[in-house]
């Protein structure tokens, strides 16, 4: 069995009375795909913010590459190597397509104030460094044509293409796509896959949310079912699929 | 844009040269009231710069710009007349004064960081009265702004024995005090707008669009929001400081009065009206701002002798009123400024539809 990237342990959180997340423990292992499904308001995305700082837990906690995660902002988790997209994508939208993933290098380069100011040769070379990433990346998610469109002008689908090269350009090791194929037709899907697929091949670890069970099963190692922020079942998705309580709960009969 | 007028060619920067070498001497011809008029335009270009850093690239909505610019001059003042006897020279009080202002560009932020737009604008425009409440009222008990009288007999800039007040020679050219100083400030303009530009493309002018843009997305990307929105007040700060100096020696008084907050106003609105974000638009609304209500004075009172053969409104009002009612205007029919970027343009354009 290969090594565990992420362990979630008792993570809690709730909002006033309501329980969004109740102990849930479980672990991801490096080089796979993970699958996150449930019911809608059974947790995931609150397990997503807690995990990339956005929530503090109110209870438990991640162990990531072997140590702690003590995610309190959310910018720290990106510099740890955990990189998410968003369900209501959230691009840079009056920022050209470039200089969205031109962003997501912030984290993994230095130039300050000084630098930018007498533009240093450092600094030149890590900006052409930057713009030289930022492309690869464009043509590794297949939008390089539209790299000096502005974010907001992108189709859906380029969208959520843009989102992921912006994560992958903080270099993760763990890429968590929250519902990346919500409202995307069934090409539009199959793309997808093949990408997240070539994520995984590359060497980055993929935690996914999905609804699209199809999806979800076909392409993820193993899957977790929440439900009512409570963990169902943690398993492969042959598994997962003939559960009687995930049945009940969510794929239905 | 013409060509000929485009900033990166040759021919463009060499007729942009001539006019800025010439037009303190154009000016002079109508009067050294002129060339200070023109001193105080390109000294408002340099403030609305610093402003842009913190409002049109960060977009932190700030009412207390005036604040930093009071605590450069204040510097100035303090360490540079007979008040405390202090006579420092040029190169050891500008960098104070940047200095305590980014201190204070610091102050204000830090409890800050958390707000937006609106709550933001209402936490600065509090800090720049208090700057200003402070100055007018640190007299007592130990005097050290001298209150609301200000601070007098404030010594002018000066690179050793060469002063920049009164007039001086130049291969046969009498240089007045005013032009003198004109030439300080453009090239402290132009250091600025280098600044500014090589900022807007860098890592840290990304770093502020974004959280502009989308401050949650931002921090995912791994943005430490908090350093980087500091950085943008600090830098904002400096420049205002550094501003502030200049003034108080061109001045050669300050009072608390000179940074009420209808000052902060103005230099918000020379960014807003000439286009947030975009360095030429801020230059041409910082141009426009600070000389269009001193013609509207010139202006105004001899327009109506001329026409009705006698003054019928106080030119004072009136030019209030026709620099309000230019405001409202430009505002109706072009919202992103005079000069807004291209994105900006087209971001409003497609807002509308």
């Amino acid at each position: 069995m290969s090594e565990v990237l992420l362990q979630a342990d008792a993570v809690a959180k709730h909002f006033g009375g309501v329980r969004a997340l109740r102990d849930v423990t479980l672990s991801i292992r490096r080089g796979e795909i993970y699958g996150l499904i449930g019911p809608n308001g059974a947790g995931k995305t609150t397990f997503f913010n807690c995990l990339t700082g956005l929530y503090v837990p109110d209870g438990g906690g991640f162990t990531f590459c072997g140590a702690p995660l003590v995610a309190d902002a959310p910018q720290k988790a990106a510099a740890r190597g955990i990189a998410r997209t968003f369900q209501n994508i959230r691009l840079f939208g009056n920022m050209s397509a470039l200089e969205n993933v031109m962003v997501g290098r912030h984290v993994r380069t230095r130039a300050g104030v000084f630098g930018a100011m007498l533009r240093t040769a450092a600094t030149r070379a890590e900006e052409a460094a930057i713009r030289q990433r930022a492309m690869e990346l464009l043509h590794y998610v297949d939008i390089a044509e539209r790299a000096d469109d502005l974010a907001k002008n992108l189709s859906y689908g380029d969208q959520r293409r843009l989102e992921i090269a912006r994560a992958l350009a903080t270099e993760p090791q763990l890429l968590c796509l929250d519902e990346p194929a919500a409202g995307m037709n069934a090409t539009e899907t199959a793309e997808l896959r093949e990408l997240i697929a070539g994520i995984r091949a590359d060497g980055t670890t993929v935690l996914l949310i999905e609804h699209d069970v199809k999806l979800v099963m076909g392409l993820c190692d193993r899957v977790a079912v929440l439900d009512y922020g409570a963990l169902v079942i943690e398993d492969v998705p042959a598994v997962v699929q003939k559960d009687q309580r995930v049945i009940e709960a969510y794929l239905g009969a | 844009m013409k060509n000929w007028l485009n900033p990166r060619s040759t021919a463009g920067i060499a007729l942009i040269s001539v006019a800025l070498v010439a037009l303190p001497f154009v000016a002079a011809s109508g009067g050294q009231a002129w060339v200070r008029i023109l001193d105080f335009a390109i000294l408002y270009v340099f403030l609305a710069l610093g402003l842009n850093i913190v409002v049109g690239f960060a977009g932190l909505l700030d009412l207390g710009y005036i604040a930093f610019y009071a605590v450069g001059a204040y510097a100035w003042a303090l360490l540079a007349s007979p008040h405390f006897g202090l006579h420092w020279p040029v190169w050891a009080i500008l960098p104070i004064g940047a200095g305590l202002a980014c201190v204070a560009g610091v102050l204000l932020g830090s409890p800050t960081l958390k707000l937006r737009g609106d709550y933001l604008a209402i936490v600065t425009l509090g800090f720049g009265e208090i700057v200003r409440i402070f100055m007018n009222n640190l007299n007592a008990p130990v005097n050290i702004t001298n209150g609301p009288q200000g601070i007098t007999l404030i010594d002018p800039v000066a690179f050793g024995a060469f002063r920049l007040s009164g007039n001086s020679q130049f291969f046969g050219l009498t240089l007045s005090g005013p032009q003198k100083y004109y030439f300080l400030l453009v090239a402290l303009a132009i250091v600025v707008i280098v600044i500014n530009l090589r900022l807007q493309h860098s890592r840290i002018g990304r770093a502020w669009q974004a959280i502009r843009e989308d401050e949650i997305a931002a921090k995912a990307v791994g943005i430490d929001t908090r350093n980087i929105k500091l950085l943008a007040f600090a830098m904002g700060a400096s420049f205002g400081g550094i501003a502030g100096g200049i003034f108080a020696a061109m001045q050669g008084f300050v009072s608390p009065e000179s940074f009420s907050l209808i000052e902060s106003v103005m230099v918000l609105a020379m960014v807003v009206l000439g286009g947030m974000g975009h360095i030429p638009g801020v230059i041409l609304g910082a141009v426009l701002l600070s000389i269009l209500p001193e013609a509207l004075r010139y202006g105004v009172g001899p327009l109506q002798t001329a026409l009705f053969g006698k003054q019928l409104v106080d030119p004072e009002s009136l030019r209030m009123l026709v620099f309000g009612l230019a405001l409202v205007l430009v505002m109706r029919f072009r919202p992103a400024g005079l000069w807004p970027s291209p994105e900006r343009r087209r971001e409003l354009q497609e807002t509308a539809r």
